[in-house]
This record gives structure tokens, sequence and C-alpha cells, in this order.
């Protein structure tokens, strides 16, 4: 149990940061895209090597990174747009993918390249995760001024320096190999949960890019915990268990969060609403 | 005023050689010559789809010329403000973190924040105007309080020439006054400024040199002389395609 914690907490605190760029980029649907997208590459190192964690991440980076590169490449090249090209290519890598693990495994072996084996986190899977969402925040604290100038301002950005291209790369790469990661854990279907919920939900609480990032963290390792105990007390699957509770933040953020929650929205309107009165009716 | 280009020309901040920009299919600046002299200030005048934004972009590296030569001086790159760039409005970051990105030439991806740059910060909001709106979120400034913060920006760079394309659009007549007087203070120090502009009532007021462009130069000089309805005419028919 505290190593099912342990990895799905690793996970989470790389990729709420990651998550946060990804809804600041309007990249949301791009994310669970690459997640599907790698399935194939997965698939074929579990072909190759059963349940090998080495050859399905090795497998996974590749078709990741195969999706990516191409789907920018029809992007760049074509008169096709960044979201169409990689709906298209994500779409048959996943087909792709569902169709080989079927071919070989078992409907149970599916199911846990599908939905992750929190519960069942070896050292080595747990090592992984830990030294993959390290470097990931590594990384992104290194390029944290250029990320952020690309989000906000490319145009200002290409003006001032080359960084950009690169800097768009290794945020892919970086997403890529969270997601590899984190398939071990919550599996390649809800290892986005982890990754959008919270960053979405952070966009409630805080005003800046940091601080979303932080809640967003903060946000899915407590997701993670509450998820585990639901799973315990309750006896349900984790990984779903895991991205409700994400969920049920999401839903607590929209609606009470200080910065645009639906409360406060319709607070402001109605404290808008007493104003006018009261200046209309001293004007009667 | 094609003089020698390989020898010193110290006077000039911008040469261009007989220059055409523009695409396969659309040739958008042709055989445009003549210097931006260092400290001039000059309006660049002219229809829509004469050319203006695709001058100012090419001197900037970003359009290939398809033929003749942009000669820089100086030790630093142009600062440039685009034509209502489309950057984020709405992405979550202080008005002062927005301000602070004009310094990347000198502080880059990882150098800190130090100091100086801190000063000059504070001395580009208090020019223009936005001294106490450091902390308030960039989603929160009116559209002339972010064309202020454009500015400040761009003042960061501090730059030898500073082009802006029509940076006075959607912003209100305070605002334009406020902000062109900041324009002719950063050319009473010296700097070299090209501004593209709509408003020929501004340009005939403050700007000592225009460049009247429609696809190729109808005139490049002094604004009274340029500025001439006949030139204005000529532009127009020229940009509408009618070639005399």
């Amino acid at each position: 149990m505290r190593r099912a914690l342990a990895g799905a907490s690793a996970l989470a605190m790389a990729a709420g940061p990651l998550g946060v760029f990804l809804v600041l980029r309007r990249m949301s649907l791009m994310g669970d895209a690459m997640a599907h997208a790698i399935l194939p590459g997965v698939a074929v190192g579990f072909l190759t090597a059963g349940l090998s964690i080495t050859a399905m991440t090795v497998g996974g980076m590749v078709t990741g990174l195969a999706v990516a590169l191409l789907a920018a490449a029809v992007a760049r090249l074509t008169p096709q747009r960044e979201d169409a090209s990689f709906a298209a290519f994500y779409l048959v890598s996943l087909g792709v993918g569902v169709l080989l693990i079927s071919l070989k495994g078992g409907n149970t072996e599916l199911l846990h390249v599908l939905f992750g084996t929190v519960l069942g986190l070896d050292d080595a899977a747990l090592i992984l995760v830990s030294a993959t969402s390290s470097l990931a925040l590594l990384v992104m604290a290194l390029i944290f001024r250029p990320l952020v100038m690309e989000c906000l301002d490319p145009l200002f950005l290409r003006s001032e320096s080359n960084m950009g291209p690169v800097v768009h790369m290794a945020f892919l790469l970086l997403l890529v190999m969270t997601l590899v990661a984190g398939f071990q854990v919550l599996g390649t279907l809800m290892v986005v949960g982890i990754m959008m919920l919270p960053a979405a939900a952070a966009r409630f609480w805080a005003a800046s890019a940091m601080g979303q990032m932080a809640l967003a963290a903060i946000g899915g390792v407590f997701a993670s915990y509450v998820g585990l105990l639901l799973s315990y007390y309750a006896n349900v699957p984790a990984s779903p268990a895991i991205i409700l509770s994400a969920g049920i933040v999401y839903f607590l953020s929209v609606t009470f969060g200080t910065q645009g929650g639906l409360w406060q929205v319709a607070r402001q309107a109605r404290a808008r609403r007493l104003r006018l009165s009261r200046i209309s009716g001293r004007d009667n | 005023m094609a003089a020698n280009p390989r020898q010193e020309a110290p006077h000039a901040a911008i040469e261009l050689e007989e220059l055409s920009l523009g695409w396969r299919d659309k040739v958008a600046v042709r055989d445009l010559g003549g210097t931006f002299p260092r400290g001039s200030l000059t309006a660049l005048v002219g229809p829509n789809g004469a050319g203006k934004s695709t001058l100012l972009r090419g001197i900037m590296g970003w359009v290939t010329p398809l033929s003749g030569r942009i000669c820089l001086t100086g030790d630093s790159a142009p600062a440039f403000m685009p034509q209502q760039g489309d950057f984020d409005r709405t992405f979550p970051i202080s008005t002062h973190d927005f301000v602070a990105m004009g310094a990347w030439r000198r502080v880059g991806p990882w150098k800190g924040f130090g100091r100086s740059e801190r000063d000059r910060l504070e001395h580009a909001l208090q020019a223009v105007g936005l001294s106490d709106f450091g902390r308030r979120p960039l989603a929160t400034l009116s559209g002339g309080q972010l064309q202020r913060a454009l500015f400040a920006r761009l003042m960061l760079h501090d730059a030898d020439t500073y082009m802006l394309d029509e940076p006075f659009s959607a912003v209100d007549r305070a605002t334009t006054e406020d902000l062109m007087k900041l324009l002719l203070d950063w050319n009473h120090a010296g700097k070299t400024v090209i501004v593209v502009l709509h408003d020929l009532d501004l340009v005939r007021r403050h700007f000592p040199q225009t460049l009247l462009l429609a696809g190729q130069c109808v005139g490049w000089g002094d604004t009274g002389e340029i500025l001439t309805p006949e030139n204005l005419h000529l532009a127009r028919h020229l940009c509408a395609g009618d070639y005399l």
C-alpha cells in the first residue's frame, strides 16, 4: 500500500506541473492523445518480452516520439493543423495497440496495461517512476522561463532567441517520458487523468503559473492518497478510485475556487446587482 | 541613396538596397532602397497591403529577401513590436513578469533578475504610467494598460532601434498621446524609431521623416514633402492594383 502511494505520488508530482502547461498551451486533449499513442509501443514490448517494464517503456517511448514527430511534421509540411494530425496518428496508434494486445494477451493482461497496477508496483517500477518524475521536474525548472514565454508569446520568444523549437520538443519529450512511466501506475487509459484533473483544478485557486504547478502537484498527491484509501475500504479498483478522487477535487474547485469559481462568480454578480439596485433606489 | 554599403556608414542604422520582399506568388515590397539614419524618427505609411508589416519583418530577419539586401549597423538587433501580437492575454502571469520578458537579451533563460534589472523594470513601468500595476495579473489590464505594458516591455530591450507596427490601433486618444511622448523621448535619447501608422495627423505633428509605401516606394523623406495629396492618391491606386 505504501509503495502504491509512493509510486502514485511520485507520478503526480511531475504530472501535475506538466498538466498545467498542457492546459495553458491548450493541449489538454493532446495529452490524452499522447497517452493512447504510446500503446502500440507498449504492446510490442509486451509481445516480445511479456510484462517486462524495460521493453514496454522503450516501446512506449519510441511510439510516442514517432507519433509526436510525425504529427508535427504533417502539421508543418501540409495545411493540416496540429490537432487534426495528432488525432489521426493517435487513433491509428490506439487501434494498432489494442489489436496487438488482444492478439497475444488474455483479457487480464490487457486490463493491466490499460488500467495500470498501482497496487502491484515492484521495486523496478517504483524506481523508474521516481527517477522519471525527478528528471521531468528538473528539466521543467531548467527551461521554465522559455517554456512560459513559448506558451505566452511565441512570437516574442522567436524574436529574441532560437530556443522556441528546442523548448517545444523538450516539452513533448517530458510529456512522453512521464506518460510512459505513469502507465505502470495508472495505465495508459487513465494516466492522463492525474495529469489533467489536478492541473485543471489548480486554475481555480492560483493566479500564477508557478502557483498552479505547485497546487497541481499537491492536488495529485492528495487525490492519490484519497483514491488509495477509497480502494482499500470500498474494495474498488485503485486507479479509477484515484482518478475519481481527482475528479471530485476538480468539481469542488470549479464550484468553490477563489479564482473564478462558480460560487465566487455568483456572489460577485449578486453584489453587483445589489450595488446597482441601491444606486437606482437612491435616484428614485 | 545606396552609397557604399561595404564601407562604414555610421550615419545609417538600417540600409536597404533594391530590396524585394515577399513570397513566391506575391511580392509585397518591390525594389526598395534607402537608409534609416541613426537617431531618425520615421513614420512608415501606406494603404493596407502596402507591405509595411512585411518590411519590418524583413528587417527583423523573419522574411528572407527575394532580392536585394538589408544592412543593419549597431550593437544590438532592433526591438520590434508586431501588430496586435497574438500573445495569450489570459495567461496567468503578473504584469511585472510580463514586462520583465523584455530583459531577455541580457538575462536569457537562466540568469538571475538582479538589482539593476529590477531598477530598469521599475523605471520602465513608471515611464508608461503603470508603476502600481506590477502585481496585477496581465488578464486584468484594459486595452490601453496592456498597450502601455507592451511599451514597457519594448523599452527593456534597451536596443538602438525600435520598430513598432501600428502600436496605437486599438488605443484611446489619451493613451496614444502618452505613448507618443514616450517614443519622442526615446528618439531624443538617440534611438532610431520607425513606426507604422495610419493616423496621418499624428505623423504630420510628430514625425520628421516619412516613408510612403505602396508595394513600392512612393516617397521617402521629409514628411511635409512626402505626404502630399498627389502621393497619397498614387499610393492608394498602386495598392488597389491600378498601375500607372
